[in-house]
């Protein structure tokens, strides 16, 4: 810095050169942040790209065409849209699936809850408890299922069995259409330890002062639950039922394969001829349009059922997350 | 000392006994609830291994314990199916998976959460939306593009999308690095490290919880997954995994379902023995999972 030590007249032009300086620098630093954020970003601007937007677009433009995957799309208009309306299994198919939603849920949550609760209150071997009811989350959708089809067999199935033993009736389960989603239902709660797991971390996150401060003013157990526990808890059970919303959704696998295999068909590609056995009753929303466009290749109509999905789920998310605002309780007032 | 003690156990009063066997019956009663869900919970495992232990005749007669024992199931699953193709299969879908999500998310992670940039609030809500997507929706546009590249059939259009980030894992890790304090990236920051040597000499070293979790939730998942690989390799019988193959299992086996019991139970194995050996990182990510954010 021999510059610094020269007369006077120099140092205005000179501030400025040192201000010029070191807002190059200053740029070059915040573009060369900007560029390390591109680069971390990377992997997920490429991967919303290809795999979000792009299909997401594509989506909305195949609904309004006739496509095979062989010949190119030929633009049909809204008839996709206007076939819904006579496809004898989309609305079988919608039911079957707002059943899921909207019984076998808040079942399975309730579920869940009650599990946890058990868990909670556990004197010992409470992380015993905790690993055998997570244990079944663990085992494939696809061996549970074929469990559960074997295990509920009407006339073999140890469930019967036991049944018989005991002089009780013994239902059809997955043959029957009435109880094909129940038994659903039932492997849903079998399998409901990751659900229990974070309602039990939050169970014990409560405050024991609210508590004490409860029992103080004469609170009962079942007013403990309902007015302490429930209201502290109450951002997780809102995110279990969003979760379990989400999931019913996309309810595909256990559907799909207790639909083929309890109806004694092959669940492999290309069949599906016993999809939804007993009468429909598993035909959900998602396995009638993996049907519609991968087996049966109406590329557009499975379009136009993936938009209407679209539309659902943003529609049904939406309205949760407006409903938690009258339900949902947080110390900052949003979650 | 411990003779005494040992002695006095060992000449109980009778009022004792009672009162233990009153204490017993107290404990059972509090907890009768618990045993009986624990029964519930683990009544299908018990059914499903009888049944695999059984032959095909006594499977199908409605007996509830095996006689005899028939361990040959198990050999017979093996010989009779190309189990090891599958299983093989299986691993190298939910190893590269794994892999893929690991290196991919975990950078995008760390600009969610420790970069200060414009649009990164936006990018977060991007990224939830993601979440919540059912697959279903982008589906037939994905199925288009991979047919075009001649990859259905094979195992990469499962694999290959996992190395451009995965919304779920991106979400949990960013929710984990949030809790680092900030000293530690200050001090590297102050020492003329770069942003990468930050992630992977700070923050990576102390999120291995949540990075452990996801490694785990991404191999469980691909593991256990059914309508991509039903999808993508349903046709080509030489690139089934292990859940299209045993979907598959029964029609081939004539309702054979000791064997098919079997099999469900040498494909749910892998999987309960990784969760034994890695228990706390299985809970604890699960629990980072339902942190509200």
């Amino acid at each position: 810095m021999t510059v610094a030590t020269t007369a006077p007249p120099d140092a205005a032009q000179q501030a400025a050169a040192q201000q010029a300086a070191r807002r190059r620098s200053a740029r070059r630093a915040a573009r060369r942040r900007r560029l390390t954020v591109l680069a971390f970003m990377s992997p997920w601007v490429v991967g919303f790209g290809v795999f979000f937007a792009y299909p997401l677009v594509t989506t909305a433009v195949l609904s309004f065409t006739h496509y095979d995957l062989l010949s190119s799309p030929k633009f049909i208009g809204l008839a996709n849209y206007r076939f819904m309306a006579r496809d004898p299994n989309f609305w079988p198919s919608v039911r079957n699936s707002a059943w899921m939603i909207l019984i076998a849920v808040p079942v399975t949550v309730a579920f869940a809850f009650c599990v946890a609760l058990t868990v909670s209150k556990a004197k010992r071997g409470a992380t015993a408890l905790r690993t055998v009811f997570y244990l079944p989350t663990l085992a494939p959708p696809v061996a549970a299922t074929l469990g559960f089809v074997f295990l509920l067999n009407p006339r073999t199935g140890p469930i019967n069995q036991v049944l018989a033993l005991l002089h009780l009736p013994q239902p059809l389960w997955f043959d029957d259409p009435h109880l094909a989603k129940p038994s659903l239902t039932l492997l849903g709660m079998w399998g409901v330890g990751a659900i229990m797991i974070i309602f039990l971390a939050a169970l014990l996150d409560v405050p024991v002062h609210l508590y004490e401060a409860a029992a103080l003013d004469g609170a009962n157990a079942w007013q403990r639950l309902v007015h302490v526990t429930l209201p502290t808890i109450s951002p997780v059970i809102l995110f279990a039922v969003i979760t379990g919303v989400i999931d019913g959704l996309q309810y595909f696998t256990q559907g799909y394969v207790a639909g083929t295999v309890a109806g004694g068909g092959d669940a492999g590609a290309g069949s599906g001829s016993s999809l939804g056995y007993p009468e429909g009753s598993t035909l959900f929303y998602p396995v009638w349009l993996y049907q519609q466009g991968f087996q049966y290749f109406h590329m557009g109509y499975a379009s136009a059922m993936a938009v209407v999905l679209f539309v659902i789920s943003l529609v049904v998310t939406a309205a949760l997350l407006r409903s938690a605002r009258h339900w949902v309780h947080t110390a900052s007032g949003s979650w | 000392m411990v003779t005494v003690a040992s002695l006095t156990r060992r000449t109980p009063t009778r009022a004792a006994t009672r009162q233990r066997r009153a204490r017993f019956l107290a404990a059972v009663g509090q907890h009768s609830v618990a045993i009986v869900l624990v029964i519930i919970f683990l009544a299908p495992f018990g059914f499903i291994v009888m049944t695999a232990l059984m032959s095909d005749a006594q499977a199908l007669s409605g007996s509830l314990w095996p006689h005899p024992f028939r361990w040959a199931n198990f050999h017979d699953v093996f010989t009779s199916t190309r189990l090891m193709r599958y299983a093989g299969n299986t691993m190298i879908y939910a190893l590269l998976s794994t892999a893929g999500v690991l290196i991919s998310s975990i950078p995008v992670a760390y600009a969610l959460s420790r970069l200060r940039w414009r649009g990164r609030q936006l990018a977060l809500v991007v990224v939830l939306a993601a979440m919540m997507l059912p697959t279903q929706v982008t589906v037939v546009p994905q199925y288009v593009m991979f047919a075009k590249l001649h990859w259905v059939g094979h195992l990469a259009p499962l694999i290959v999308p996992n190395f451009f980030g995965d919304a779920f894992s991106i979400f949990l890790l960013r929710q984990f690095f949030l809790t680092i304090p900030q000293d530690y990236v200050d001090a590297a920051r102050v020492d003329g490290a770069g942003e990468w040597r930050i992630l992977l000499s700070v923050v990576v070293p102390l999120a291995r919880p949540a990075i452990s979790a996801v490694a785990l939730f991404s191999f469980l998942y691909a593991w256990n997954d059914f309508f991509g690989p039903l999808l993508y390799v349903g046709e080509n019988t030489s690139n089934w995994t292990l859940s299209v193959a045993l979907a598959n299992f029964r029609s081939l086996y004539h309702v054979q379902w000791n064997l098919t019991m079997a099999a469900t139970l040498l494909f749910m194995l892998p999987v309960l023995i990784l969760f034994l050996a890695a228990q706390k990182a299985f809970i604890e990510g699960v629990t980072l999972t339902g942190v509200k954010g």
